[in-house]
């Protein structure tokens, strides 16, 4: 697969690794009254779609960064690449 | 009809006009006992026990296209019960004793091969891993032998010992381990449950959950609804989707894990060989392919083919395993798609909705497991309790931390 | 031996002649020929025996599609097993030998099997050898396996070399024939970006068979002015030999170039083959079509091929199986063959055409409304047995029978990505369907378009549409422009032992069988029968059983449904997809800065991971690597040791928020951490479940040094990124990893404070006040080099580790071992290291083994509950602290001769040895030079409060049962006094 890096352009996926559901940015609040149950949700249920599917990429043969890749799992079909921290911004995350 | 060496040659000698269909091509019932949602080794297992184990016979395995198309007709065909930890061992030493009887109970032969397996050692710190495991395994009743590294060598002479970038320093050895001739075991366990009155019905699509009232009876098909007391679903690869349809997410990715196939060649491995320093691991079928695979590609993916990375790392552990294999042509590569849970051990258990019960999560280890997976399956849909070898394979055990991580690689599925 | 069969013109060089043998018996043959083409030249025609019934085969096909022709090439440890006799290229002293057969090719014993066919029928072996149980692996299985397979391996290293490589363009066009060559020729006259790959060795592709004219000259002549053409541009590469083996995901394409298989060995230093990843903008498959067979009954005789592969070896190899020949045809095309072969001289006994209205020719018989019925000739064909329009019967006397049933497109590659090909009434063949791959065009036969210059012009078309070129169209040349429509006909009525699949003997009764035994979707009869299941993936076979399930299930053929292929498209060696990632280079090896000086010192290297590192360094006398250990263990505690530690991960953390960040990732508190201060630091992965432990030193306010063990190195690093990058992007952090940076060595012993004192500057005090236990700082060494020296210690002595830029690594570990000499140093490797850490008790990777948690290691109490950090809120579930959790403890035999090794189970003093009394393990185990006996580490139910209980070791695994007591880990001081002095 290729990876149109949004920095460095196209790059081969195998300089890639890959974590999991680009959710995981969403870390809950540790302090929270239900943070064992959203820390739960957040650790271990995935929605695991059949098509379109939002995940994190780590260019670890190149520049390091995380990167949030939307890929179709049916097709494999890339549609959008973005900084992860970006996203991370995106949704509120801060320090 | 009953098989034997002696129908096949009284059919032979009369037009082998006698052979009937394996299995009927029945019209679903409106409503059934327990329905089973997957045509594929683990559902097919799960309605042969349900029927002859627990007498259940109003039963039907809906499969959306044909039996034995999933995982169990895309795997490396290996058996084994060589694992570690207390929640897995009994399971599938049970397992692998039910392999040990399966062409007796199915009256078909699968060609169950007790050949061994030896998972190779290359450290110090892997020969003690290796001998907790193999101590694991032989107090839950289960074979093991530690090889030293001369051990191995008597037996596969051709192995890289001499200049090998990660030396063979020894192997922990189950005797009882082997190969299955995959396709058979659906095909037995389906004409099995067949003969006990079982409806297999193929080419049947599950399109929704019939719920009322927080309970679940029926399923909606292609083929229209079908009523049933109890549904449990085996589609491991597509756990995801399908209950999705009923609302739940699962512990669950789906991933993509290739195999590969040589050419036929004429007999050169003994047994099943494992890499323990790279992702390689072989068999030869009695065919007289190699039968080979390694890592999961590792990106969710349904898409049922991988890409060429994982084909090279896969061939690169080959060759460093075993130089002489370089001018044997690999010949077919397929995906299938594994239900990866998140902590690399599967889930037999009910739903928090009545009547619902889920069997998935079987990782790239669903083959060896098709037995005790299809007996504890039928064993809990049967009695509503989970069968003592399987009673760690539960929903919640994620939620109060009692989780089941042979490699201890924590909540990342593509790394189990 | 004289080349009886050989016929004139042809590609062949006559002015050459090439040596080659065939199961020992010599023959010659000329460049330009294949193994095929030269042994049917030379009268050869049995060149192998089928999989189950030991049939004799000969050539079927002139291509890669072949079945049946497979023979072990060349000798010794470069045999190749199962390699087509058609692709075979001609070389000087080739020699081959046919396979599966014993004791020779027209004598085989297990030909017996044919006999019994009528018991060997599809799947006959699922109904029986059920009975004894035990007999199966003992006796049948044996026996089928020595049956089954095919060539055999020569069980020796392959000695040749391979490569791998990238490549780019914007328009891959895969097979050179007509479509592909126009094709190459508008892109490549565009100026675009152009590779033409075809797995053949000329180009051309089907009109080096043909006898066609383009543009009123001979093909060959269009052929060799278009390479040429295409050869000077420098925008397109031309890659013959080279096929293209799969279709991957975002244009991406596995190609196998074979460098040095037309070579009786490659040349010096060059590879045999090279893999090349084609990273393709748009991709172009012109792979043309394969003939299909006719299936009747003994359709398998050696002298039986498919009629275009007639054509072929006449027309372009100048060879022919027989003076004298019938064609079986249910379309045009198969008269084109009797034209071609009477042209060259070959006598046509008759063209048998099962349609009542087949064209007629002067030249030669053509009997109408016929079909073949039998034949007949056991290692060869002798006879066909003829079955006329009439009802009567006639015997032609020939020795080989072209067959043609049609043509099907080769949509192989439009399958990779799971698309489905879709059925074409008036071709009756499967054609691409919509479901491509993305990027990819079929163009020519392949895409069902079966005339030249259809195949021209569609070639054309393709490639400018791709690129999307607006120059004008190129000339197309004319060419023959006939209309192809191909009337299904796939068996003779009444045939039983008719072939399909000729490899695997899948027959005409077989799919009748497995249609009457319910396996009738098409993928239950592939695996039924193993229909296709062969080394040519069923290219020639696959639809002949499609059909005749269809008309045995009263359904179409795209009812029954359509079989996909997969990669690779023709068989590729494994050590292909290896290229030289093989032996001592299957992964990389790294070496530390001092890894010469301790290769000199004649160390003994452990892998660990992809780093090496010394082990222990034995002394001239010591016999056994115990000696070496237990004196670098006592010498480094009797004074002083030192330690290549190189390879812990080194992680740098710089900014304002770089302490803040480090009390994220670490469950125990750093916040507050002095300057010029070091802390053990335990991280969680966020389920709870330690990941990694290590040491963070602070050297300025703003900046840290983390430690990580090596094992962890680049996952910390990738998690701490995560924790950067994802969770808290503001944070005013950056990370590097520095590992490969610094080389660090431990300096440990009660003389490690002297022993630096030596060589780091006097300017910086290093005394126990100056520079107390948990210190760290920048200091500089042997007169200004600049280093970083941290008090810390993993032996439990007092110890230091120092670490300086790499490049002075090695000279640190001289100048250390020269001013050491007065305190007698000793080098220590990771054995020792490993001893004394198990002595002190500290937990490494066998204890951190990804399922436990800080409680299980005795550091629950440093989870700190009072800040966020990774980890911290799911530790807190109640599985994970139990009350008969695991505990990290201490083992020691009671009798203090016995031995403890890792691995082994702890159980009560007494009762059954089983899973059940099964309390814990032992983790890590050593023999103590300090306590002169063995101990170990490990993990026990409710350890911490078990000190002094004797419980049982048991390992049957490896028949051990020790009388051990529990203690604490702390096997040397305890107080830690030491590492404090």
């Amino acid at each position: 697969m290729i990876i149109q890096h949004p920095l460095l352009g196209p790059r081969d996926s195998s300089e890639f690794v890959y974590l999991g559901d680009a959710s995981l940015i969403d870390r809950p609040d540790w302090q929270a009254e239900n943070a064992a149950e959203t820390f739960y949700d957040y650790a271990y249920l995935r929605d695991n779609p059949a098509g379109e599917n939002r995940e994190l990429w780590f260019h670890e043969g190149g520049d390091r960064s995380w990167l949030v890749v939307t890929r179709n799992t049916v097709t494999h079909e890339i549609s959008k690449v973005e900084l992860a921290c970006d996203v991370a911004r995106m949704r509120g995350r801060s320090k | 009809m009953r098989y034997s060496g002696f129908t096949v040659i009284k059919e032979a000698l009369r037009g082998h006009k006698g052979w009937k269909p394996a299995w009927r091509d029945p019209e679903p019932k409106q409503k059934y006992d327990i329905v089973i949602i997957g045509g594929g080794g683990h559902g097919l297992a799960t309605a042969h026990y349900l029927a002859k184990v627990y007498g259940f016979r109003n039963v039907a395995v809906i499969e959306k296209g044909w039996i034995g198309g999933g995982n169990v007709g895309r795997n490396t065909t290996i058996i084994r019960s060589n694992y570690l930890l207390d929640g897995n061992e009994p399971f599938y030493e049970f397992s692998l004793k039910l392999w040990e009887g399966l062409e007796q109970d199915l009256n078909y032969n699968a060609m169950v091969s007790q050949r061994g397996i030896i998972n190779l050692i290359h450290s110090d710190a892997q020969r003690d891993a290796f001998t907790r495991r193999g101590n694991a395994m032989i107090l839950n009743g289960a074979d093991a032998e530690l090889l030293d590294a001369e051990q191995v060598r008597k037996e596969y002479p051709f192995l890289n010992f001499d200049n090998a970038r990660f030396p063979i320093k020894g192997g922990l050895a189950q005797r009882r381990g082997g190969t299955v001739r995959h396709d058979a075991v659906a095909w037995g366990y389906a004409r099995s449950a067949d003969s006990h009155g079982v409806d297999i019905i193929q080419n049947c699509e599950v399109t929704g959950f019939h719920i009322e009232n927080g309970r679940c009876v029926g399923v909606e098909t292609s083929r229209g609804f079908i009523g049933a007391g109890k549904v449990g679903c085996a589609v491991a690869g597509n756990s995801g989707r399908l209950m999705g349809m009923a609302g739940m997410r699962l512990p669950i990715e789906s991933h993509v894990l290739q195999a590969f196939v040589s050419e036929g060649l004429k007999p050169l491995l003994p047994g099943v060989i494992t890499f323990g320093a790279g992702h390689f691991y072989v068999s030869q079928s009695d065919k007289g392919g190699l039968v080979f695979g390694g890592d999961i590609d590792g990106y969710n993916s349904y898409a049922q083919r991988g890409n060429l990375p994982v084909v090279e790392d896969v061939c690169e552990g080959g060759m460093a395993l075993m130089p002489m294999i370089g001018r044997a042509r690999l010949l077919r590569m397929w995906g299938g798609i594994m239900d990866m849970s998140m902590d690399g051990s599967p889930i037999i258990d009910r739903t928090h909705i009545d009547g619902l019960y889920f069997n998935g999560g079987w990782c790239y280890g669903g083959f060896k497991a098709t037995p005790a997976s299809g007996h504890c399956f039928a064993h809990l849909l049967a009695k509503d309790e989970p069968h003592p070898t399987a009673t760690a394979y539960r929903f919640d055990r994620f939620r109060t931390g009692r989780m089941i991580d042979e490699k201890g690689m924590g909540n990342q599925p593509n790394l189990h | 031996m004289t080349q009886v069969n050989r016929l004139n013109g042809g590609q062949i060089d006559r002015t050459s002649t090439l040596n080659f043998k065939f199961d020992n018996r010599n023959f010659t043959a000329h460049p330009g020929d294949t193994l095929a083409s030269a042994l049917l030249a030379n009268g050869v025609r049995l060149i192998g025996r089928s999989f189950k019934y030991h049939r004799p085969r000969g050539i079927l096909s002139a291509g890669s599609e072949e079945p049946n022709a497979l023979v072990e090439l060349r000798t010794g440890n470069r045999k190749e097993p199962n390699t087509r006799a058609t692709t075979i290229e001609m070389f000087d002293g080739l020699e081959a030998h046919s396979q599966n057969r014993w004791p020779s090719l027209r004598f085989d014993a297990m030909a017996i099997n044919d006999r019994f066919s009528n018991f060997l029928t599809a799947g006959f072996y699922y109904k029986t050898f059920m009975w004894p149980a035990a007999f199966w692996e003992k006796l049948y299985e044996p026996v089928i396996r020595r049956a089954a397979g095919l060539g055999t391996m020569s069980m020796q290293e392959d000695p040749d070399e391979y490569d791998k490589g990238f490549r780019h363009c914007d328009l891959l066009i895969i097979g050179a024939g007509p479509a592909g060559l126009m094709a190459a020729l508008t892109a490549g006259r565009a100026g675009s970006d152009v590779i033409l790959a075809d797995e053949d060795f000329v180009l051309g592709g089907r009109l080096n068979s043909e006898t066609y004219s383009l543009n009123d000259d001979i093909a060959a002549n269009w052929i060799t002015q278009t390479v040429a053409e295409l050869s000077a541009m420098p925008n397109v590469r031309l890659m013959p030999r080279t096929t293209v083996i799969g279709a991957f995901d975002h244009g991406i394409y596995g190609a196998v170039e074979r460098k040095g298989d037309h070579l009786s060995a490659p040349s010096e230093g060059k590879p045999r083959q090279i893999l090349w990843r084609i990273y393709s903008g748009r991709a172009l498959l012109c792979a043309g079509a394969t003939e299909r067979p006719i299936a009747f009954e003994n359709n398998d005789r050696p002298g039986i091929m498919l009629a275009g592969a007639l054509r072929s070896y006449a027309n372009r190899f100048a060879a022919t199986p027989a003076q004298r020949v019938a064609i079986f045809t249910n379309n045009d095309d198969g008269h084109r063959t009797a034209a071609d072969l009477h042209a060259k001289g070959v006598k046509i006994a008759a063209v048998v055409d099962i349609r009542p209205e087949a064209p007629l020719n002067g030249d030669y018989e053509v009997l109408r409304g016929a079909e073949v019925i039998d034949t007949k000739g056991r290692l060869g064909l002798t006879f066909a047995e003829v079955k006329l329009a009439d009802g009567s019967n006639r015997t032609l006397d020939v020795g080989a029978l072209g067959i043609s049933g049609g043509w099907n497109p080769n949509v192989h590659l439009t399958c990779h990505q799971r698309g489905r090909p879709v059925w074409n009434e008036t071709l009756s063949a499967f054609v691409p369907g919509d479901t491509l791959p993305p990027g990819l065009t079929v163009a020519g036969a392949a895409n069902g378009i079966m005339s030249t210059h259809g195949a021209l012009k569609s070639g054309a078309e393709a490639a400018t549409h791709a690129l999307d070129l607006k120059s004008d169209a190129i000339a197309i040349p004319t060419a023959e422009d006939a209309p192809v429509t191909q009337t299904p006909f796939w068996y003779v009525q009444g045939c039983s032992r008719a072939w399909l699949d000729q490899q695997n003997d899948v027959t005409v009764k077989d799919v009748k069988l497995s249609h009457q035994e319910g396996f009738q979707s098409v993928e239950h009869l592939k695996r039924y029968t193993t229909l296709g299941m062969a080394t040519d993936q069923g290219k020639t076979s696959n639809m002949g059983g499609l059909a005749i399930m269809a008309e045995i299930a009263g359904k179409s053929i795209p009812q029954v449904g359509t079989t996909i292929y997969r990669p690779p498209y023709t068989p590729v060696p494994i050590a292909t997809f290896a290229g030289r990632m093989r032996g001592k280079e299957f992964h990389p090896t790294r070496l530390t800065p001092s890894h010469h000086w301790a290769k000199e010192r004649g160390a003994v290297f452990v892998e660990v991971g992809n780093w090496l590192r010394a082990q222990w360094f034995p002394l001239p006398g010591e016999t056994h690597w115990r000696q070496s250990v237990d004196r670098e263990v006592r010498q480094t505690r009797a004074s002083v040791g030192v330690c290549d530690c190189t390879t812990l991960g080194k992680i740098d953390v710089q900014g304002t928020d770089a302490a803040d960040f480090l009390n994220r990732i670490y469950c125990n508190g750093f916040a507050k951490l002095a300057v010029g201060k070091t802390r053990y630091g335990l991280m969680l992965r966020e389920d709870g479940i330690a990941m990694d432990d290590g040491t963070a030193g602070r050297l300025a306010e703003d900046h840290f040094v983390v430690t990580t063990t090596t094992a962890n190195a680049v996952k910390v690093y990738q998690h701490m990124e995560f924790v950067r990058q994802c969770l808290f992007p503001d944070m005013d952090v950056q990370l590097i990893s520095t590992t490969e940076a610094w080389a660090q060595y431990a300096v440990a012993g009660p003389n490690s404070r002297k022993l630096l004192q030596k060589i780091v500057d006097p300017e910086f005090d290093i005394s126990n006040d100056g520079f107390p236990f948990m210190a760290c700082g920048n200091i500089t060494v042997c007169g200004g080099l600049r280093a970083r020296l941290f008090r810390i210690s993993f032996s439990g002595e007092l110890a230091f580790e120092i670490a300086v830029p790499s490049r002075y690594g090695d000279a640190l570990m001289r100048r250390l071992m020269v001013e050491g000499e007065e305190f007698n140093v000793v080098p220590y490797g990771t054995e020792a290291l490993g001893v004394m850490r198990i002595e002190k008790g500290h937990a490494a990777g066998n204890e951190l083994n990804g399922t436990t948690t800080a409680l299980n290691l005795g550091m629950g109490r440093m989870v700190s509950k009072k800040k966020d950090s990774i980890g911290s809120v799911l530790s807190e579930r109640e599985g994970l602290n139990e009350a008969d959790a695991l505990n990290m403890v201490g083992v020691k035999p009671v009798n203090s001769a016995d031995k403890i090794t890792a691995g082994a189970h702890l159980m009560d003093a007494s009762g059954p040895v089983d899973a059940a009394n099964d309390q814990g393990y032992v983790t890590s185990a050593a023999f103590s030079p300090s306590l002169n006996c063995y101990i170990g580490l490990g993990f026990l139910k409710n350890g911490s409060d078990r000190h002094r209980e004797k419980m049982r070791l048991v390992s049957p695994l490896t028949d051990l049962t020790v009388e051990v007591e529990i203690v604490s880990s702390h096997f040397v001081d305890p107080e830690g006094e030491r590492l404090r002095a």
